[in-house]
């Protein structure tokens, strides 16, 4: 058991904008019957304490598999995973099972896309909550439900002296994101991994719950890395953004910079398929034409280039690497021909031409180049 | 396409007309109003936006338009023929002017049958055409919704995404050669860029096919970019009703303010000034008195409790249902 | 079913990440694709392979099945000859299996035993599924009063003790015959059949894919065979063949009962029950020990045949 083990020892909390988590050339991949799939494919990034980074991309980006390899969750068997994931001074790919256990819920803990699945249907949510308090702060069943009253009523449930007896299936989607907040915020942890909070909620449940993420992390002086396919979502609460495609980060930068100065044709592309309403009704949305890459046979060059309306030859040929715009403020980009400034520059993505195949980006057949 | 609300509607003009549509659910002794008296049109060609948070009977209303949700009461009229008066047999004839999307790409496609099978159902139900023209019909409509026939034709919906599923969909319901396509909440499950995708392709069709449609989603920005009229729903009621460029200019309604500042925008210097909605929709059990909304509303006061406001004109074709609507200029954004 | 797809998947991963971490269950359905079938390059699943087992079991389950109906056909000794000469004898090359107490061959018996077993089996399990099977369809898809009425009859006719009942009816119905007892137990496992049946049906009647199938005019029997009955049919398959399993041993015990087709007719219950008498096991225990053997493998193979059945029907439903 885990009390027997040695405990691991962690920093005091740093200041805000101290480093946090630093993730150095990750990579995870699967073993299946067919081969190998590279879902994670060289991903370093970092995160400060208190601050926010949003990691975006369509599905099959591997941004889900990500968090879960960062966290060490994910099934040891047929995964294989490399890299250094450093998080407050321990290299969580190196602890042995029963130390990670002290880490997870305690200082690094994930709320989940589905509260419903997540959730122990035949658990009473405050059985749930005080579950991890109790493992990892000791504390007695009473202090435990106090607490977890407590908690329920600062993620905003009405009457939790009640609801700590309600099961699961009693509670709106919305408040069971709320009663998953509780639960990954139990222990107070450092950082909190968001995996698409709020798919599936509606925008004005959506507004809350990110307002609250919000609020409790500024409170807690927590760092969240916020997991989602909408640039929307992250726009006004992202510190920093790293865009995900096809298993590899292609463009990261602070937000601010990332949307004024979009470098990478597919990140133009994911904001300009948002509908946007300031736009009139009846306006053509920018739709980016195809799927993502089959990660077993991913296309030579630039992953985008059979989707990208600017590709070259030189884009199909070899891969770009994540570079500096040589700016300061750390705008990384992987692109050969990079967009420069921002929304003035038109954009025309191909619309869906062979979205039929169920993986048109096969890398046999690469569009047609002028050539 | 947009027609002004001020023009006096033709009776030919009007493909479908709902008048004061309600729907319970009974469980034992328990009754539960979804929808509580809901009218409007649809004229023809346009598309009707319905929008409201989960729970507000948006989906219900679209499940009455298709029947397969009997009302309790009230008129669902189809160029005239009421719907939900007909005989089975009657009915089976006339229902496939009106076709729906689903909002689970999943559930929507029969997990068995191969694709261009499902695509076919509608020929072979009415027994249209001999077996090569359906195939040949299948094929053009594949093509048309751009899903590869050749690549795709042969294989079950289990091999698809979530995107193409719906393309799927949508070649099913046109099969059925429809005047009046029900939407609901076709993209809520799929990426912000497949959601694009499939916007753009409704569009495409609807101008093509010459549709109807009412558009039901959560998400008003999505809702805004493919109507021309926009109603808004709140737990079984109509809300405010205009069209949909006015809607963003000018929301009324205390509530459809809320939508609209919920939404995400995508721009870092947009953020800071939203509405927030507190709380979650009320218990459809027991709706509060008076104005539905006033639970939530910020600027409710004690005429709210007491009197339910009805649908007043604000603007040309822009109705809403408030005591205190919002002044003009504060609205905007 | 998910619900199975989704106890694979957390059984697959270690034991304490989901005890200790909550919301293991929720693991990325792009994990749980791996571990089921793949998808090739061009978008085609890949099923997954039977594997050997399955196919040795399939070969048993025909030998089997072959050998009953070609009984009379094969250079069989008579099985209720008994030659005085050599009783009790082991195997040897003119009894492969040996002998009883009475002399007659084992092997023989044991073939032509194995009608017995096989015709209650597969055909009560086909009067069940085709009579339970209408009714559950029905039923699920139609609900109403009719439903109430059918589910409530299920439920009193699966409260009475079914081997009591089967021995009530058999004793009533005398002389029991192979007929009357496939009767019997295909009528009496109706109600369980229809259930399973109405079960699964419920579960897809109100799927959007139906409701789309009736705004395209659909009439209910269309709806019935082509939407629901295919997704109703795996269900049916894998109980079936767990129900043809279950018969075979409940006509087993009727036999060892003495309630099943009479003596001297051989049938693998009233093999072993022979056997088991009067001291003879200590005698010869094989007379007992081959029909168990039979039976044990014979079970054993239907139920791994369900089994991989069961996981190569489940159509994983999409790859959202």
């Amino acid at each position: 058991m885990a009390r027997n083990q040695e405990r691991l020892t962690f920093p005091p909390l740093g200041q805000p904008g101290d480093p946090l988590l630093e993730v150095r050339d990750l990579h995870t991949s699967f073993r299946t019957t067919r081969g190998t799939v590279q879902a994670v494919d060289g991903v370093s990034l970092s995160v400060a304490s208190g601050r926010t980074l949003g990691v975006v991309g369509e599905s099959g980006s591997g941004k889900t598999v990500l968090s879960r390899s960062i966290m060490g969750l994910l099934p040891p068997r047929d995964v294989v995973r490399s890299g250094t994931v450093e998080f407050a001074g321990h290299d969580l790919t190196t602890l042995p099972p029963e130390q990670l256990r002290q880490v997870w819920g305690a200082e690094l803990s994930m709320i989940f896309q589905d509260p419903m699945t997540a959730l122990n249907p035949v658990k009473r949510i405050g059985v749930q909550i005080t579950e991890s308090i109790r493992l990892h702060q000791g504390l007695s069943k009473k202090d435990a439900m106090a607490s977890a009253v407590a908690l329920l009523h600062q993620v905003g449930i009405p009457s939790p002296e009640d609801r700590v007896r309600w099961y699961p299936f009693q509670l709106s989607g919305g408040m069971r994101q709320r009663v998953m907040i509780a639960i990954a915020l139990a222990c107070s942890p450092r950082l909190v991994m968001a995996d698409e909070p709020t798919t599936g909620l509606d925008v004005t449940i959506q507004a809350q719950i990110l307002d609250l993420l919000s609020s409790l992390q500024k409170e807690r002086n927590m760092a969240m890395i916020l997991v989602t396919h909408d640039l929307g979502v992250v726009a006004n609460r992202a510190d920093e953004i790293a865009v995900m495609y096809a298993g590899r980060i292609v463009e990261r930068a602070p937000t601010k910079k990332l949307f004024a100065n979009t470098h990478m044709p597919y990140t133009r592309a994911l904001m300009d398929s948002i509908p946007r309403l300031s736009d009139p009704s009846g306006t053509r949305l920018t739709a980016i034409g195809g799927r993502p890459p089959d990660l077993i046979n991913p296309p030579a060059g630039c992953r985008f280039a059979p989707r990208c309306s600017y590709a070259q030859d030189k884009c199909h040929q070899s891969e770009p690497p994540l570079r500096s715009t040589g700016e300061p403020g750390d705008h990384l980009f992987a692109c050969w021909y990079p967009l420069s400034g921002s929304a003035t520059v038109p954009v025309t993505l191909k619309e869906p031409p062979s979205a039929g195949s169920p993986t048109p980006s096969n890398p046999a057949t690469p569009p047609k180049d002028p050539s | 396409m947009t027609i002004a609300a001020d023009q006096p509607s033709e009776v030919d003009d009007v493909v479908l007309r709902v008048d004061q549509l309600v729907v319970e659910f009974v469980n034992g002794k328990k009754r539960v109003q979804a929808v509580s008296g809901v009218s409007f049109e649809v004229r023809a060609g346009e598309t009707l936006g319905l929008v409201g948070e989960s729970g507000c009977g948006k989906s219900t209303t679209g499940r009455a338009l298709i029947q397969v949700q009997p009302a309790t009461s009230g008129s669902i009229e189809y160029r005239g023929v009421a719907l939900n008066k007909l005989s089975a047999k009657e009915l089976r004839r006339v229902r496939t002017k009106v076709q729906m999307i689903f909002q689970d790409p999943i559930s929507s496609l029969n997990p068995r049958r191969r694709v261009k099978d499902i695509v076919a159902e509608p020929l072979v139900i009415w027994n249209q055409g001999s077996k090569e023209e359906q195939a040949e019909r299948v094929r053009t409509m594949m093509e048309k919704v751009g899903i590869d026939p050749d690549v795709a034709g042969d294989r079950r919906p289990r091999e698809f995404s979530g995107g193409q599923c719906q393309r799927i969909s949508i070649a099913r319901a046109l099969m059925a050669d429809p005047e009046l396509l029900i939407c609901d909440e076709p993209v809520s499950a799929l990426d912000v860029s497949v959601q694009a995708q499939i916007l753009n392709l409704l569009a495409d069709l609807k101008a093509q096919f010459g549709l109807t449609m009412v558009f039901i989603a959560h998400d008003l920005a999505v809702v805004k970019n493919v109507s021309d009229r926009i109603a808004v729903m709140y737990l079984g009621k109509l809300v405010e009703i205009s069209p949909a460029d006015d809607l963003y200019d000018y929301a009324a309604h205390p509530y459809t303010e809320a939508l609209l500042t919920a939404i995400p925008e995508p721009d870092p210097e947009a953020g800071g000034h939203h509405v927030p909605l507190q709380g979650e929709l009320p218990s459809p059990l027991n709706p509060p008195s008076g104005c539905r909304f006033r639970t939530r509303c910020p600027y409710a006061q004690d005429v709210c409790a007491e009197v339910e406001p009805p649908l007043q004109e604000v603007g040309p074709g822009h109705q809403v249902a408030c005591h205190f609507p919002r002044p003009k200029a504060s609205a905007a954004h | 079913m998910p619900n199975d797809r989704e106890l694979d998947a957390t059984n697959n991963t270690e034991a304490v990440l989901t005890d200790h971490y909550p919301g293991m269950a929720a693991i990325d359905e792009t994990i749980l694709n791996l571990e089921t079938d793949a998808i090739s390059p061009d978008g085609e699943v890949l099923k997954r392979p039977f594997g050997p087992l399955f196919w040795v079991a399939i070969g048993w389950v025909s030998l089997i099945i072959l050998l009953a109906i070609l009984a009379n056909l094969l250079p069989l000794q008579n099985p209720n000859y008994g030659n005085y000469n050599i009783l009790n004898a082991g195997p040897s090359l003119q009894h492969w299996l040996g002998t009883d107490d009475l002399g007659r061959d084992l092997f023989s018996r044991i073939v032509f035993g194995s009608r017995v077993s096989l015709v209650v089996g597969f055909g009560a399990t086909f009067i069940s599924i085709v009579a339970g099977g209408t009714l559950g369809l029905l039923s699920g898809y139609k609900g109403g009063a009719l439903d109430s009425t059918m589910n409530a009859a299920s439920f009193i006719i699966l409260a009475f003790p079914a081997i009591i009942a089967v021995i009530a009816l058999v004793a009533v119905w005398a002389p029991p015959n192979l007929w009357k007892i496939t009767l019997i137990l295909g009528v009496g496992t109706i109600p369980l059949m229809y259930r399973v049946i109405r079960a699964t049906t419920l579960a897809f009647a109100n799927r959007d894919f139906v409701v789309a199938a009736k705004t395209m005019g659909a009439t209910t029997p269309r709806i019935l065979f082509r939407e629901i009955l295919p997704n109703v049919v795996p269900i049916g398959v894998t109980f079936g063949l767990i129900s043809v399993a279950g018969l075979i041993v409940l006509e087993g015990s009727l036999a060892f009962l003495g309630l099943s087709v009479p003596l001297p007719t051989p049938s693998w219950g009233n093999m072993i029950a022979e056997g088991s008498n009067n001291g003879l096991l200590s005698i010869n225990p094989l007379i007992m020990m081959w029909p168990a053997l039979s039976m044990f493998l014979l079970l054993l193979s239907i139920n791994l045949i369900g089994d991989r059945l069961r996981q190569r029907l489940d159509v994983r439903e999409g790859l959202l």
